[in-house]
């Protein structure tokens, strides 16, 4: 960077520009902190942007439901407290069973998620066709959440990107942190900007909040802990007459579904496709494919004639456990991890404001999730380079 | 799963002709086209000596999706198929690019390709038509207008007299095209038909069930010139300003690719045989640079037997000879047709009379005021332009709006091209229903993977 403004050191630096880091570097911007985002694509073009926009506390993990619960009102609300609106929209939430097996997995998993304050009924077959009259009449019984909803996740980061330029965040977007030193109180980012020039950034504080990028992010800084690839597929059809009103999952939670103002319908749930970290997503695995439309036919028969219009996949993150890492990075002084939340878009604005609550000594509402069950083996000390010698 | 040698996708004349030369090289070929009926006869393989190969065509079928082992997924009239190859040659043509103007959204304002169809059909007696654009088809579409009984109300050309002069010297060593285009001009004149040089369509209304064109003098870089506007009635107006590689397979296989204005836009990175950047992917024809129709044919040619050379005979020396041939036969061809297709490039004066609330996206109804603003706050790539904007997410794929939005951003960026990049490449490759993909099945039979933990 030639200009001044990257030399002096900011307060902290987020590495990661999806809606984790987002909140995170606004929250902190906001409680008064200099803040430098760092983002290897544009804000929010990862996961955060190319995700179903599913808010269903029937796809959420149990103990996640307190989390989730405050973030749907976030997105609900992001006129007032982003500035900017991601098409959010409240609509019933089904979980459907169409046999006596999946139907019993619709009330344990119900009852379990009812004990963390999901408000989940399960109805019967006529009164879940009530609810959303497209469904298949074979289906046997309806898990029902009246709170449930959707965003265009696309326009996450046309959000973001005026709330943190209105916060003044310093945006590096196409720069991918290549390398992170560290010596007491400090940290420089050496970002590789679209593999050409190099940035440095100077922070006395760090978040690593990258995804699927977390495992070698966290290994620049000689801490290692193992990250999963999940490549889920979404699929996303033209316009059509309207075919459903309700945010559509199954009981065993491989499919959500529901139809834009637009007319667009958005078909996902989980289905993988080829690809990881180093190559990104690459392609649709032609039987997951099918399966996954065929899923979403037979809850939705009207949706066999509507036409696909595209077809892609995004990378989730995922921790040995299955559980969020959002907390202090063990062994390393003023650095902090966000990432790895299950459904974590749906999630993500609560969890960014909770980290940088927690940073800024603010007193929380909920706990965080600690990295330091997830490092494998100790975590080795490296002599922190001089960060003169580059200079 | 049928297997074969190559398959070759696009069945128009450089498509065709690679197949027939990777098949006379006794390769065993699948040709897939969206069309009914390909353009050559396929029965011509077994030349020169060589064990016939087969070309198994696949003609009205839409190709879907292509895996990065070739497996080629398509749906036809009767359900889906899929087969796999050893290599692939992408022929998939170019598409049709439509500098907006206002009202170019209207009903009756149509591109060469969808006249075509309703040429075909005989559905123009009694209405009249004004062709409007830049490039050599202006001519051939009115011609045969005329040869069908319709009538040609003008031809307006942003392209001078002199510039057709110039091609003309081009094709001083092909008599057989010079005599086809003379033959089209005399049909033009015979009918009367005036020609309205260095002109543009700037706006087009509708009239009761007719269109008002209006029509604008403009500068050698093709920027309308605020003269006395000439005004035109039409029941249809045919508009193209240029025709773009068609690369969604070839970026989709994230083969390299390098921007050329001169090629007609983004092309894949390939040698004169046609072989990409990646191991057994070529591309023919008009997909490699716009060259028009006589350089696909030798091209394809000479890319079906580049392929063949690779894959089944790298030591024939009759093959390579054919080779040596092919390529001499293309060098000739494709001067004309890049002389040709120069006129065409889309420039940035071009784009100065598309006004504030004129539509880009016509899928999404973005306009250019709409592109220049995300622009101005951040967008400063054609996937967050997208994003931000739904520009290219509509039903065309992004098809018609991706070169002139790209050129817009990168405009107001102040960037290159390369930068801004282009549209990720998805499938489906073309819209598919999804009774289509699902064909017949029960409930049971749909291998759900395991759910997520609770």
């Amino acid at each position: 960077m030639p200009d001044g403004m990257a030399r002096r050191a900011f307060d902290v630096a987020v590495v990661g520009g999806g809606v984790m880091g987002c909140t995170t570097a606004l929250f902190l911007a906001r409680g008064g902190m200099r803040v430098a985002l760092i983002e290897r694509d544009a804000l929010c073009r990862g996961a955060s942007g190319v995700n179903a926009g599913t808010l269903t506390l029937h796809m959420t993990r149990a103990a996640l439901i307190p989390y989730a619960l405050r973030a749907y009102e976030m997105w609900l609300e992001t006129e007032r407290w982003l500035g900017a609106s991601v098409h959010a929209t409240q609509a019933p939430g089904l979980a459907v069973a169409f046999t006596a097996a999946e139907r019993e997995l619709l009330h344990h998993r119900a009852a379990e998620r009812r004990r963390y304050g999901a408000p989940i009924d399960v109805l019967e077959r006529d009164a879940a066709l009530g609810v959303e009259p497209g469904l298949n009449p074979a289906l046997m019984a309806a898990a029902f959440c009246a709170s449930d909803g959707f965003t265009s996740a696309y326009l996450t980061g046309r959000a973001y990107h005026a709330a943190l330029r209105t916060a003044d965040v310093r945006i590096f977007e196409h720069t991918a942190a290549a390398r992170i030193d560290w010596s007491d109180g400090h940290y420089r980012v050496y970002g590789a900007e679209n593999d050409a020039a190099t940035t440095r950034i100077d922070a006395k504080r760090l978040v690593m909040a990258g995804g699927v990028w977390l495992e070698p992010l966290c290994a620049m800084l000689d801490v290692a802990i193992p990250v999963k690839t999940l490549v889920n597929q979404l699929i996303v059809t033209t316009r059509v007459p309207p075919i459903m009103r309700s945010v559509l999952s199954i009981a065993n939670g491989l499919l959500s579904m529901k139809q834009f103002a637009n007319g667009a319908v958005l078909i996902g749930g989980g289905w993988q496709g080829v690809g990881d970290r180093l190559r990104g997503p690459v392609e649709t695995i032609p039987q997951n494919l099918i399966g996954n439309l065929r899923l979403a036919q037979h809850v939705i028969p009207a949706l066999k004639t509507a036409r696909v219009v595209r077809i892609w996949l995004g990378l989730e993150s995922e921790t040995a456990d299955g559980m969020p890492m959002i907390g202090a990075l063990p062994g390393r002084k003023d650095a902090w991890v966000i990432g790895c939340v299950h459904s974590g878009y749906g999630s993500g604005p609560y969890m960014g404001k909770l980290l940088a609550q927690t940073m800024l000594g603010e007193a929380t509402e909920l706990p965080l999730f600690d990295p330091a069950r997830l490092v494998c083996g100790a975590v080795e000390t490296r002599t922190p380079a001089s960060l003169g010698r580059q200079a | 799963m049928a297997e074969f040698d190559v398959i070759v996708v696009g069945g128009g004349a450089a498509g065709s002709r690679a197949a027939l030369a990777a098949a006379s090289a006794g390769l065993k070929v699948a040709l897939f086209d969206e069309n009914d009926g390909v353009e050559e006869p396929l029965d011509r393989a077994g030349v020169d000596g060589v064990a016939a190969g087969t070309v198994t065509s696949f003609s009205s079928h839409a190709v879907w999706s292509v895996t990065g082992e070739y497996r080629v997924d398509a749906v036809g009239l009767h359900g889906t198929v899929h087969c796999t190859a050893r290599a692939l040659i992408v022929a998939c043509g170019a598409t049709e690019l439509v500098v907006p103007f206002e009202g170019w959204t209207s009903p009756g304002v149509i591109t060469p390709a969808t006249f075509a169809k309703l040429l075909r059909s005989q559905r123009l007696q009694g209405r009249t038509t004004l062709v409007a654009g830049c490039g050599p088809w202006l001519a051939a579409v009115a011609a045969q207008t005329i040869e069908c009984g319709g009538e040609v109300e003008a031809i307006v050309d942003l392209g001078a007299a002199a510039e057709w002069g110039r091609a003309r010297a081009a094709m001083s060593g092909r008599p057989d095209l010079l005599v086809q285009r003379l033959s089209w001009w005399r049909t033009i004149r015979a009918a009367g038909t005036p020609r309205y040089g260095r002109s543009a369509l700037v706006r087009v209304e509708p009239l009761g069930q007719r269109l008002r064109a209006t029509l604008a003098r403009c500068n050698a870089a093709g920027e309308a010139l605020d003269t006395v506007p000439t005004i035109l009635l039409a029941d249809c107006i045919v508009v193209c300003h240029g025709f773009i590689p068609a690369t969604e397979i070839t970026r989709l296989l994230r083969a390299r690719h390098c921007y050329s204005p001169q090629a007609g836009g983004w092309i894949a990175v390939a040698d004169e045989d046609g072989r990409t950047s990646r191991s057994m992917l070529y591309v023919a024809g008009d997909a490699a640079g716009i060259a028009g129709e006589e350089a696909a044919a030798t091209h394809g040619e000479l890319v079906g037997l580049a392929c063949a050379f690779d894959l089944a005979a790298p030591m024939s020396l009759q093959l390579r000879r054919r080779l040596e041939s092919a390529r001499r036969e293309h060098q000739r061809s494709a001067v004309l047709g890049r002389a040709m297709a120069s006129p065409m490039a889309l420039s940035a004066a071009r784009l100065e009379g598309i006004s504030a609330d004129t539509i880009v996206c016509r899928c999404e109804d973005v306009t250019r005021a709409e592109i220049d603003t995300a622009c101005d706050e951040g967008a400063h790539d054609m996937n967050q332009l997208k994003a931000w904007t739904r520009c290219g997410m509509g039903s065309c794929q992004g098809r018609m709006c991706a070169d002139v939005a790209a050129q817009l951003l990168m405009q107001r960026v102040g960037a290159s091209r390369e930068s801004v990049g282009c549209f990720t490449a998805r499938t489906p490759l073309r819209p598919v229903t999804v009774e289509a993909l699902t064909g017949d099945f029960e409930y049971a039979d749909i291998a759900i993977p395991q759910a997520a933990p609770l």
